[in-house]
């Protein structure tokens, strides 16, 4: 068998043993839906009234759940950085994981089916999410075309973040180790323009805001789901998500690689 | 032809020495028993040889591969089981076994015939459909070892397979590790207990500080250290004398009122002993029955006991 097709058959294998673990953790991967739609009933409705308010409508895509929607989306993914650390962290501390090393199997699989398991779970989120916003009132005006390209993008920012959250479960050690390191994602989304727009914010802040990683990926979003205009957010949001994949998978497979087993 | 082979093999962790030289062989189809107390260097042995980790000198062959060459053609060759159960809590344990098969690369119905198989062996059907989370100690080290046994390895490390089990387990997995060897199975096995080492193995090598203070069969290594002993307490010195004079070839301790007795651990020396304290009328108020045990060995090997981390059993 060939490198290409021993790695595709692990990866798969990895993959199958992931899913069974979240329908064996189901409360966790249940919680893990749950709180991007909290979330987005809490932003709309508790914070929305006075924050939407302050938001020029039509240049943002019209009412404050139209706004929120690509954000709360691009922080659920965000979110989703936090359960692959853990997830992986726990994993690591198996035993099984040491049997793994011992065997003739492509040697990253083990993290590759994580992250394709967290890839599916996060676009379930997603798409549940997509569903509430639309009854809570969210009006896309997106072609077909626009509504793949829109998926495909929420799809390379989930791989780009997940692949973040297996370096994170990896180098953290600990649970608690590896959460602290992704709660940086999860804080990203409150300093871009997922809530608010980054002109209404102090100039160095608002500079770190429009171009750190999550803004260009929300205003790509919205462009393509609202019409808003997309200017150079587009090339922005796909090469932040190329380093973080990148950065993600090499560092993740160097500490997987050198174990301080004893 | 070798299975296993060893040169040199050197291993520190920091300033910390753990292996110092160590050479191994291990013939094919041989159960080789590595003997220590802990922290001798037993798990590191098994972590180099099974590709776990890198040794910083020495070679290290196995089933005719470098281990530091070509890992992955090691790994082909091995199957590990640790002292610490490797298996997946989250799966059932069938779906642990199917997922060793799916990673061997068998076929779909292939897996499923070696699951159910080894689930019959290990006398785990009744258990196959529930988590590992319910099982006793020895039924997960003998999923774990079945686990193990799916790719159908030529080389199997046991790190010390019975270590927390009761005896009866203990006994179980004696027995599951002769049938591997009449299989033609090469193991290589780690111990704290003689006994074990004794009961199973070809040949024993003990280690002790990351050296190799001794290697040979059970026998040769029995016949280095000192024989087990009857030791009798009398209730006082007139008990003591007058034993003393029908058992010439007793040690004597007058302070402690014993009487030491060398023996062959069998019952008749045992029975012979008391016939003749029976026959002369005196009196013992305790008699126990010493066999050699790991601390003789040690203490006859290396002029120390064992005690520095904690007593053996």
């Amino acid at each position: 068998m060939n490198t290409l097709s021993l790695a595709i058959r692990d990866s798969v294998t990895m993959l199958r043993r992931d899913i069974l673990h979240s329908v064996r953790y189901f409360s966790i991967t249940l919680s893990g839906l749950m709180v991007p739609v909290i979330m987005l009933l809490l932003f709309n409705y508790v914070f929305g009234g006075a924050i939407g308010a302050g938001l020029d409508g039509a240049a943002h895509g019209g009412s404050y759940i139209n706004y929120l929607t690509p954000g709360i989306i691009v922080m659920t993914v965000g979110s989703g950085c936090a359960t692959t650390a853990l997830n992986l962290c726990m994993d690591m501390a198996e035993n099984i994981i040491t049997r793994f090393r011992t065997m003739a199997i492509f040697p990253a699989s083990v993290l590759i089916g994580q992250a394709l398991g967290s890839l599916i779970r996060t676009m379930i989120t997603v798409v549940a999410v997509l569903g509430v916003a639309l009854l809570m009132g969210f009006r896309p005006t997106a072609s077909p075309v626009a509504w793949i390209a829109a998926l495909g993008l929420i799809a390379l920012i989930t791989i780009a973040i997940t692949w973040m959250g297996v370096a994170f479960g990896l180098v953290g050690k600990t649970p608690a180790g590896a959460n602290s390191l992704s709660l940086m994602f999860q804080l990203l989304a409150f300093t871009s323009s997922a809530f608010v727009s980054p002109d209404s914010m102090p100039a160095g802040i608002r500079w770190f805001a429009e171009y750190q990683p999550l803004t260009p990926t929300i205003d790509t979003l919205r462009g393509l789901l609202l019409g808003t205009p997309l200017g150079n957010s587009p090339l922005l949001a796909t090469g932040w998500c190329i380093v973080l994949i990148l950065v993600g998978y090499f560092w993740s497979r160097a500490v997987y690689n050198h174990p301080s087993v004893q | 032809m070798m299975m296993i082979e060893t040169r040199g093999l050197r291993k520190a962790f920091g300033s910390h020495v753990v292996l110092n030289g160590i050479d191994l062989n291990v013939p094919t189809g041989s159960i080789f028993a590595l003997l220590g107390p802990n922290g001798a260097g037993k798990t590191t042995t098994v972590h180099i040889l099974s590709t776990l980790i890198s040794a910083d000198g020495g070679e290290a062959h196995v089933a005719g591969h470098d281990v530091a060459r070509e890992p992955n053609a090691v790994r082909a060759a091995i199957g590990v089981t640790g002292q610490f159960s490797a298996i997946d809590n989250l799966l059932t344990g069938e779906e642990n076994l199917l997922l060793m098969a799916d990673l061997h690369h068998l076929e779909r119905s292939e897996g499923r015939r070696r699951a159910a198989e080894l689930l019959k062996r290990f006398d785990l059907v009744d258990a196959a459909k529930q988590r590992p989370s319910t099982y006793s100690g020895g039924m997960r080290r003998r999923l774990d070892l079945a686990m193990t046994l799916v790719g159908d390895p030529r080389i199997i490390f046991l790190d010390e397979p019975t270590t927390g089990l009761d005896p009866r387990s203990r006994h179980t997995m004696w027995q599951i590790i002769r049938d591997l060897v009449a299989g033609g199975v090469t193991i290589f096995l780690t111990t704290q207990y003689l006994e074990e080492a004794d009961q199973l193995a070809d040949r024993i090598a003990v280690l002790d500080k990351g050296k190799l203070v001794a290697e040979g069969t059970p026998d040769e290594l029995k016949r280095r250290i000192p024989g087990g002993h009857i030791r009798l307490q009398f209730a006082d010195a007139s008990a003591l004398m007058a034993a003393a004079r029908m058992l010439d070839e007793a040690t004597r301790d007058e302070n402690e009122l014993t009487l030491q007795i060398p023996t062959d651990g069998s019952v008749q020396s045992l029975k012979t002993v008391l016939d003749l304290l029976d026959r002369e009328a005196i009196t013992v108020n305790d008699i126990s029955l010493h066999t050699p045990d790991l601390d003789d060995v040690f203490f006859a090997l290396t002029g120390y006991p064992e005690t520095e981390k904690g007593a053996v059993r």
